[in-house]
């Protein structure tokens, strides 16, 4: 059964955040490196898609837990895992090993969960925005300057998302999108790799409603993001980040009315604190998402930064316990 | 019908509420000169605020135009787009990609966060063009403006219109996935009112094909340049601004969603006045055969610069015969036309002096009038009416008179060139032309090179027109003044067409074809015309050669400030040397000899006059200067007074020119140096490159038109030295002594024109003879000076080789001292003065060039090879040397 067919008459469940999870474990810059790069140049600490190479043991265990809590969907710890974002780390020509061994990471955490439940789960790779934007100068001084253009996104983009595809991804999620450009570009490299191939698999798209101003960093409406990529085939477009489920309602609702597309949300477990920590609970959270239900707002629900395995547990209760309206949503065909 | 739906940072949902979306026009490379040289000149504020005013003043979508030829169109699309996206007010709409080059369309959509449009795309390469644009459309998220244009032309009549919108359609949404409302077609808006009898429905079509594709294509819009329609009546802004609100009042009733056009300057279609509306209306929708003359008329008495009522109509016709004549022809009246030239051709002895003289002068008028603006096209048609009834009456005198050649002056081949179907300009210049007796023979539209070359061969044409409208015209313009170059044509090449200019015929198509001529508009077609067939050729082409080589002089002056390159960079984008375009011909002598037998007779047709004006102070061009109002009487005398000395020199061998040539095998290295070998392949000396280093495609060395060693191909270089001779120290001496300054100066000036036209005699002997790679070559003297032919011959001190020390490399290499009776001096100048000497390079694109300035790092090599320290160094590259 492919994620289509299994998307049929239910509401998907994705899992939580990868960050957090990984913080509780309070690695030092040792188990980051690992005795692989040992002898690296620049520090590690914080690189969390290295995990997945120096410590897969852990990245296994968070996926694990998640398919324990009722997730459909295990997203790939691949959110960087592109060469833009590896630069930082000097590890561009890593990307293809790290994603392969994300994705393997997932697969080890399904091959276990199989001697506990025969309930289908996928495995979707995160694409992130890399820490660049096509459409926004980072020079206040000279406006047209780009620190990133089109070309350069779509080639790294291109290049993360075959690793992916051939690693054994069931979807690709382009996800936490700040600007338009930048997923336009994903889209197009994703979209080169599928012709390369001669298949192609779901595409997702999430985007990030920044702040109260309800629009993307770049400075989108939500109808506008979704009119720039809907000539697209995608499998869902949604939300997911910065805001907290309640925040986030109205945006998800104004994608609804216009998508032709199933619709997704997953909010952060509320804003965050003074000291940056989430502090919403499970069951708080799973309240908050209830009337997206009871709206019939989206198709497929899940948690971003701030939640854990206790909050997917809360909304895989919360969509047994409500009775899904299911509008059945027809994407085109791809 | 489903909405069209598109985004800037704010959707912008197209549907039967909007009624009608007014697309911005002014940020328009192409459509407004002002936005141009803001773009032009970096002045992207400015630019930015133009689009500002625009969306404030009501445009919903902005059309952003960079299509022209001296800018990179890339560049500007991506710069502005990334400006606009920093503009929050501004890119809250969507944004209009219009270009006909797909570069600019991708450049611009990889700027685009939002939905916008592509402005356009067509089945004018055919269908595989169209099915992939469309999906690189699909790929970046993008509706398109579909035009009504395929293989054969862009549309012109309804079935036309229908015809190809239908099979765009059908294609776009069944064979390319297209989502129908993202389909907007434009059925071409043509200009009305222009005299022309075909153009009289064209509005109308246009609305027609408009319900047309409102009915029968579900879901998709129309869409269309408005100002088009009004083409003829520019520089009347009210009526043109009532032409354009009535247009868009009757399109939109048949159906039109969208449109082009500078929503600050609609006039509101219920507050044209009455009079003016009538009469616009009259003309769009065809109702009055004499809507265009009435019209026309509102026009000028409604003129943008004061009314001028005209009374004592009939008062004119009081004037002598003459101004009467001028007068028919600038206003259009043929009333009188016959009458009027039977009583001036009584004036003259023969009737063609009546048509050259009165008539034409007439037509200039007309000319200028349009040229600046103060008539409108079908007046100049009207014109040219009035002069063709003028010829006709004449015919059967013309005829009578034995002397003159009743014949068409002349045959002009017209088209426009592949890829481009605007013809109204060109039908213009044909009418004009013909009106004027000359036989126009037009080939019609998107006519490939070929096509045209071959015709104008078989039909014997005198001069070819080319014209087009649209910015990839200009590259297939300069593709058929190369063919015309390599078919050795000499026949005048006429460019013309809204996006040509003089100075990109200067910049791209006379350096290509030196006959090109750039002609401004329709009614000037006739003088440049008679001008180049007529005896004045000659002057004609050289005051335009020397015009345009002062533009491009000036482009490139404004061009340089660019930044240097370093010198490895420099050599990576070297001239790239290929066997295949080399032309390699094996010298038919080689090493060195002396030059036999030449004397000043043999010489005297090379000379180069104009220079030698230039040495008395005396500016301008040869001969024009001898008629030149100010110096003309000066020059004239001097002129008299060289030729005397000449004559004499001639005949009392006065001066005994001497020079000298070498042929060699050589080889260029990686360091830009050519090595001369002798016969036995050993190096025998070492000629020292310089490179360009300006930012630029291509870096230029002299070594570049020189095979390179790793080619393993024996080419030659060749090296000479001319004397004028030595008999003239003597000579100056003499008249010193007599205190004749004057016949000093004068053989001094002479002697170094005949030095000049030893090095011209000798080059065309190696090229033709010694060296023998063009043995065929005929060119005029005039274009020996304009260095048509192939192969260069630079000389060490000039801008491609500043360096005089070279000049030791070629004496030894020549023994230019025994050969040519030439020393040099200690700061290598040579001895006697009249003397030059340099290289020859045979490549068939060995070009001269300038070297600019060089950077640090070339000037430390070339003191290495020199065995120079770099003050040393610098002394000799002078200018060349930061």
């Amino acid at each position: 059964m492919n994620l289509t067919e299994f998307a049929q008459g239910r509401i998907l469940l994705l899992d939580g955040a990868m960050g957090t999870m990984i913080q509780r474990h309070a690695l030092t810059e040792a188990d980051y490196r690992g005795d692989r790069f040992a002898d690296w140049p620049s520090p590690l600490k914080g690189n969390n898609d290295l995990l997945s190479l120096t410590q897969p043991e852990i990245i296994v265990q968070i996926h694990l837990e998640y398919l324990r809590a009722g997730a459909d969907l295990l997203e790939t710890n691949t959110f960087n895992s592109n060469a833009i974002s590896m630069a930082d780390y000097g590890m561009e020509a890593l990307v293809e090993e790290l994603n392969q061994a994300a994705i393997a990471c997932a697969q080890e955490a399904i091959r276990r969960y199989r001697s506990e439940s025969p309930r289908p789960v996928f495995i979707v790779g995160s694409i992130g925005p890399t820490n660049r934007t096509a459409s926004l100068s980072p020079d206040v001084e000279n406006p047209g300057y780009r620190a990133v253009d089109f070309d350069g996104l779509e080639a790294i983009y291109s290049e993360q998302a075959k690793a992916l595809v051939l690693a054994g991804a069931d979807a690709l999620m382009v996800e936490t999108v700040f600007d338009t450009l930048n997923a336009k570009a994903a889209l197009s490299g994703i979209r080169k790799v599928f012709d390369a191939l001669g298949w192609s698999l779901p595409i997702m798209v999430s985007g990030t409603i920044t702040d109260a101003s309800g629009r993307t960093l770049s400075g989108q409406t939500p109808e506008a993001f979704l009119i720039s990529l809907q000539n697209h085939p995608l499998f869902s477009i949604g939300f997911n980040c910065a805001l907290g489920a309640d925040q986030l309602l109205p945006h998800v609702r104004s994608l609804r009315r216009q998508s032709p597309f199933k619709v997704s949300a997953h909010p952060n477990a509320g804003l965050p604190n003074a000291l940056g920590g989430y502090d919403q609970g499970p069951e708080e959270m799973a309240d908050l998402l209830e009337p997206y239900l009871e709206q019939n707002l989206v198709d497929i629900l899940g948690g971003c930064c701030g939640t854990g395995p206790e909050h997917i547990r809360a909304l895989r209760a919360l969509l047994d316990r409500v009775d899904y309206p299911g509008q059945p949503v027809q994407a085109p065909a791809p | 019908m489903k909405p069209l739906l598109l985004s800037g940072l704010e959707p912008l949902v197209v549907d039967a509420r909007l009624n009608f979306v007014n697309i911005g026009e002014r940020c328009n490379v192409t459509g407004s000169r002002a936005f141009l040289r803001l773009i032009q000149q970096d002045r992207y504020e400015e630019a930015v605020a133009i689009a500002r005013e625009q969306v404030e003043t009501g445009a919903q979508i902005l059309d952003i135009n960079m299509d022209e030829a001296l800018i990179d169109g890339v560049k500007a699309m991506t710069v502005f787009l990334n400006r606009l996206a920093a503009e929050p007010d501004i890119a809250r709409i969507p944004f209009m990609i219009d270009s006909s080059r797909w570069e600019i369309v991708e450049a611009g959509l990889k700027c685009l966060q939002g939905k916008g449009i592509v402005n356009s795309i067509s089945l004018k390469e055919g269908e595989k063009t169209l099915l992939y644009q469309a999906e690189r459309l699909l790929n970046f998220g993008a509706a398109a403006v579909v035009m009504a244009f395929d293989e054969r032309g862009q549309a012109d009549t309804l079935d036309r219109r229908i015809e190809i919108c239908a099979r765009a359609y059908r294609l776009l949404t069944e064979k390319a996935g297209f989502a129908p409302e993202d389909l907007i077609f434009d059925p071409n808006i043509f200009p009305v009112g222009t005299g022309m009898e075909e153009h009289r429905r064209n509005a109308i079509d246009f609305f027609e094909s408009t319900a047309w594709i409102k009915a029968h294509l579900p879901h998709a819009r129309v869409s269309g340049g408005v100002s088009n329609v009004s083409f003829s009546f520019r520089g009347n802004q009210k009526v043109r601004e009532a032409m354009h609100s009535a247009f868009l009042y009757h399109a939109i009733r048949h159906g039109l969603d969208m449109g082009i056009v500078n929503p600050a300057l609609l006039e509101v279609y219920e507050e044209i006045e009455p009079e003016l509306l009538e009469l616009v209306e009259d003309v769009l929708l065809d109702r009055n055969p004499e809507s265009t003359e009435r019209l026309l008329d509102y026009s000028a008495r409604h003129a943008d610069q004061g009314g001028r009522p005209e009374k004592a109509e009939e008062a004119w016709r009081q004037w002598p015969v003459r101004e009467r004549l001028t007068h028919a022809l600038v206003k259009g009246i043929d009333a009188f036309v016959e009458v009027d030239t039977e009583e001036a051709r009584q004036g003259f002895a023969r009737p063609l002096e009546l048509i050259e003289g009165p008539l034409m002068d007439g037509m200039g008028v007309v000319g200028d009038l349009f040229g600046s603006g103060k008539m409108f096209l079908p007046q100049v048609v009207k014109s040219a009416r009035v002069m063709k009834k003028a010829v006709a009456y004449l015919q059967p005198f013309l005829e009578a008179d034995k002397s003159t050649e009743s014949q068409a002056k002349g045959k002009v081949l017209m088209a426009t060139v592949k890829g481009d179907v605007h013809d109204i300009g060109k039908n213009i210049v044909g009418v004009v032309l013909a009106c004027n007796n000359y036989d126009v023979v037009d080939l019609g539209v998107m006519v490939p090179l070929e096509r045209i070359l071959d015709t104008a061969l078989a039909e014997k044409a005198d001069v070819i027109g080319l014209s087009g409208l649209i910015t990839p015209s200009l590259d297939e313009m300069v593709l058929v003044a190369e063919e015309m170059q390599r078919r050795q044509l000499q026949v005048p090449l006429l460019i013309g067409g809204a996006t040509t200019s003089k100075m990109h015929t200067a910049l791209k198509i006379e350096p290509k074809y030196p006959h090109a001529v750039y002609v401004n508009d329709a009614s000037r077609a006739v003088t440049v015309v008679q001008g180049l067939l007529g005896q004045d050729r000659p002057r004609l082409d050289a005051e335009r050669i020397e015009e345009y080589e002062r533009l491009r002089q000036g482009y490139w002056r404004k061009q340089s400030g660019e930044r240097s390159l370093d010198l490895m960079e420099a050599r990576a984008r070297r001239f790239s040397w290929e066997a295949e375009t080399a032309g390699l011909v094996v010298p038919r002598v080689t090493g060195t000899h002396a030059v036999e037998g030449v004397d000043v007779a043999t010489l005297r047709p090379y000379i180069d006059w104009t220079p030698f004006f230039q040495a008395w102070e005396l500016h301008g061009l040869f001969p024009k200067i001898l008629d030149d109002a100010v110096v003309g009487e000066e020059a004239r005398k001097l002129y008299a007074d060289a030729m005397a000395m000449l004559d004499r020199w001639e005949r009392d061998t006065v001066l005994e020119p001497r020079g000298v040539f070498g042929l060699y095998p050589a080889r260029s290295t990686e360091q830009d140096a050519i090595e001369v070998l002798n016969a036995q392949g050993a190096v025998d000396a070492v000629l020292i490159g310089l490179r360009q280093q300006k930012e630029a495609d291509v870096c230029l060395c002299l070594s570049d038109f020189v095979a390179p060693a790793s080619a393993e191909i024996q080419d030659y270089i060749g090296a000479f030295a001319v004397n004028a001779g030595t008999g003239l120290e003597t000579e100056v001496a003499r008249f010193e002594e007599q205190h004749d300054d004057y016949n000093a100066l004068l053989a001094k000036a002479l002697a170094d024109r005949l030095a000049e036209a030893f090095a011209e005699y000798l080059h065309w002997k190696v090229r033709t003879d010694f060296w023998g790679y063009a043995s065929g070559e005929s060119f005029s003297n005039e274009e020996l000076i304009k260095e048509r032919y192939r192969g260069i011959r630079p000389a060490p001190g000039y801008p491609a080789c500043p360096d005089h020390l070279e000049k030791d490399t070629l004496f030894r290499l020549l023994d230019a001292p025994r050969n040519a009776g030439l020393h040099l001096t200690e700061s290598r100048a040579m001895v006697p003065t009249a003397a030059v000497c340099g290289y020859y390079f045979a490549h068939p694109e060995a070009r001269y060039f300038a070297l600019g300035k060089i950077g640090a790092d070339q000037l430390e090599h070339y003191a290495a090879l020199r065995g120079l320290s770099a003050d040393e160094a610098r002394k000799w590259l002078g200018s060349a040397v930061f």
